[in-house]
């Protein structure tokens, strides 16, 4: 899904002309691609719940800056007016702080909920919202397994609201207003398969500060936040039903069946219709 | 001369169109009806809290929640509404398909009845819609999203009302007194029939398949991978069920324009339908009770939600349906009647149950609908069955068409 059959092809082209062109000119084109998704790792290890993030994120969109402070499991959402929100659990492990935010997912079920692509999976890595192309309809709402996207019920021209990654910057070269405010470093930037490595880095260096275990690297066929915890997922918030098959899987099934219906079920339609037709002209033939 | 296809087929050059038009558009009949009276300030309050929602937004008149985003209006106006026009799709299969003569009477009414509640119950979805200018976009290409169940369900309503208009657009070339086009239309009913059909049993298990994403925030009793043959399987009895009861009524309050060989016939068609009723109930419970024993869900039965369930499936499911049964063995229309009253409450509990009341079942703020979601929805209805009974005193639905038909045949 997220990498469709032209992108595949492109990069296969890209990777091709690489090989003629030479090493170093086949580094930069597909770098530029951008074939691979960018992400975010949280480290919940190293945030201090200051909420220079969430300040910086809702400056960023023209949001309100959030005021209510943070308190120990009092649970803070996201809403159609701030995008991130930080929650303090206490956990086995004492305090933990962690941020909750789109989780930027692989194969979004928002998106493939999306009857206009308006919730969009670019090929960077964030999943956009596009208002020219929305109806309102709240599909994704209805789908989001994590509950992101949040809609303006009070408003005349409703937006949906949800954390793009700062997609803006990202395609400037910049990296999201969050990363670059966190005064901890507990938000790192980067493409999905740096920040993999990082975090298994950071486990195998540590491994009495972490559980073994990355959020995001497998659940709901994989995310773009991903995160790292000294205590376990489910005492910090994260909702452990979620499966790690990705969402629009399920409805997969369905959509195939779609195309063998619409030409066997009118096929035969018109053949039992074809069929009784002689019936009826027997009756008559009977009754005349 | 109370026919006007006939005056107007007789003086079709002189007099103009718009004319006739004109004079039809006039209402007929007595004002202050009981219904009139009941219907008129719903209406118009839901005309009123319809625009005051368009300035200040859904959440004003709704109860909605960023949690819990579909409701009444989807739940109820879509979700059941579309189920209970399934008569059409069954009906056209039974009569153009299969031949069976017996139906033909109820044919127009069928489609009529299924055509107005596409367009009113899915032209609701509009109210739902936060930008609902941007409607069209899945139709002109301002995004094809083709992964989408709701896109293949937003074009399939479009192209049914097209189908269901073409089945029935020979009754309004009868009113109209166009002969050409009247022949031309119903060349095209046979198409228009197994397109609808196709496009009927795809968007009808399609609404369901919309909620197969939802896999975590819908109550596991009815969480199943089934949810769109499940919703397939009950249109079937819904449709019928809705036709025998809109049947009854009109028999009742259209009287006058039924002929008194449809009269007569009556019995035998509802006969007929009850044993199709208990026959698609049977195989959909059974279907329920694979998926139940698959689902391995027994831990629920014994909680609230379990009873609920157990309500649904055996209060207006399998009871319903040894009605049908009982009524078609001992041929009582009465019982008739109270089995397909009851099977389109379970109908209405079923799709509530798996789009509004189980749908985060667990949430800490629960979902209830506002007073002012429900006049609307009443309003909706009750502006259908109006130009429901404005169609039917006008054109040939209830009556014998115009005898010119006859003799061009």
């Amino acid at each position: 899904m997220s990498i469709d059959r032209r992108n595949f092809f492109k990069t296969i082209g890209i990777a091709g002309l690489a090989f003629t062109v030479g090493k170093s000119a086949g580094a930069t084109t597909l770098e530029s691609s951008g074939i691979e998704f960018r992400g975010m790792l949280y480290d919940a290890s190293r945030c201090v719940g200051c909420q220079e993030c969430e300040k910086a994120c809702a400056k960023a969109h023209n949001l309100p800056e959030p005021v209510d402070e943070i308190k120990v499991d009092v649970l803070r959402k996201t809403s159609e007016t701030q995008r991130c929100a930080i929650n303090s659990y206490s956990t086995s492990k004492g305090e933990v702080f962690v941020r909750n935010q789109c989780m930027h997912c692989n194969e979004p079920a928002c998106a493939a909920a999306c009857l206009t692509q308006a919730m969009y999976k670019t090929k960077e890595g964030p999943v956009i919202w596009r208002e020219d192309k929305c109806m309102g309809c709240r599909y994704c709402m209805v789908s989001c397994p994590f509950d992101v996207p949040k809609f303006e019920y009070l408003s005349a021209n409703p937006k949906i609201q949800k954390c793009d990654m700062c997609y803006d910057r990202i395609i400037k070269g910049e990296i999201p207003s969050c990363a670059e405010a966190c005064p901890g470093e507990a938000i790192m930037f980067g493409t999905r398969r740096e920040l993999l490595a990082e975090a298994r880095k950071r486990i195998a260096e540590s491994p009495d500060n972490y559980i073994d275990q990355i959020y995001g690297e497998n659940v709901a066929g994989g995310t773009g936040y991903l995160y790292l915890s000294s205590a376990p997922f489910n005492e910090v918030g994260f909702n452990p039903k979620l499966q790690n098959v990705s969402y629009p899987s399920l409805s997969k099934g369905f959509l195939y069946s779609v195309p063998a219906v619409f030409v066997l079920l009118p096929t035969l339609l018109l053949g039992v219709h074809e069929a009784t037709k002689n019936n009826n002209k027997l009756k008559e033939e009977e009754n005349e | 001369m109370n026919n006007p296809a006939i005056t107007l087929a007789k003086d079709n050059d002189g007099k103009s169109i718009w004319q006739f038009l004109l004079r039809e558009l006039k209402p007929r009949g007595k004002w202050l009806t009981p219904f009139n009276i009941i219907s008129i300030p719903i209406m118009l309050l839901g005309l009123g809290l319809i625009v005051f929602r368009f300035i200040y937004g859904i959440g004003s008149i709704t109860n909605l929640t960023q949690e819990i985003p579909w409701g009444l209006w989807i739940g109820f106006d879509v979700v059941t509404g579309v189920a209970f026009a399934g008569g059409a799709y069954v009906l056209t299969f039974m009569v153009y398909i299969l031949k069976m003569d017996k139906y033909h009477s109820i044919v127009r009414i069928t489609v009529l009845n299924g055509f107005l509640a596409y367009v009113f119950y899915a032209g609701a979805l509009l109210l739902d819609l936060g930008r609902p200018w941007n409607v069209i976009n899945p139709i002109i290409g301002n995004g094809f999203g083709t992964s989408s169940v709701l896109f293949l369900v937003a074009w399939h309503f479009l192209l049914y009302m097209l189908a269901e208009l073409i089945e029935f657009s020979p009754a309004i070339a009868e009113w109209l007194g166009a002969r050409r086009a009247r022949k031309i239309l119903s060349g095209m009913t046979i198409a228009a029939v197994i397109f609808g059909i196709t496009l009927s049993t795809l968007h009808q298990s399609g609404l369901g398949a919309l909620f197969l994403m939802a896999k975590d925030k819908i109550h596991p009793l009815w969480y199943s991978e089934f949810i769109p043959i499940l919703f397939l399987a009950s249109s079937i009895f819904a449709g019928l069920s809705m036709v025998i009861f809109e049947g009854t009524i009109s028999h009742k309050v259209f009287s006058s324009q039924i002929s008194e060989k449809n009269h007569k016939a009556e019995k035998g068609i509802l006969h007929g339908l009850s044993k199709i009723c208990a026959g698609a109930m049977f195989a959909y419970f059974f279907l329920q009770l694979l998926v139940f024993i698959h689902g391995k869900n027994w831990s629920y039965l014994n909680t609230p939600m379990g009873y609920w369930f157990l309500l649904e499936m055996i209060g207006f499911v399998l009871i319903p349906m040894m009605l049908f049964f009982y009524s078609y063995r001992t041929n009582n229309i009465f019982m008739i009647r109270v089995a397909a009253i009851l099977t389109m409450l379970g109908i209405i509990l079923n799709r509530l149950n798996v789009t509004v009341i189980g749908f985060r079942w667990d949430a800490a703020i629960q979902y209830v609908p506002s007073w002012m979601e429900i006049v609307v929805t009443l309003a909706v209805i009750f502006t259908e069955i109006w130009i429901f009974r404005w169609v039917i005193n006008r054109m040939p639905v209830l009556r014998e068409s115009p005898s010119w038909v006859k003799e061009e045949k």
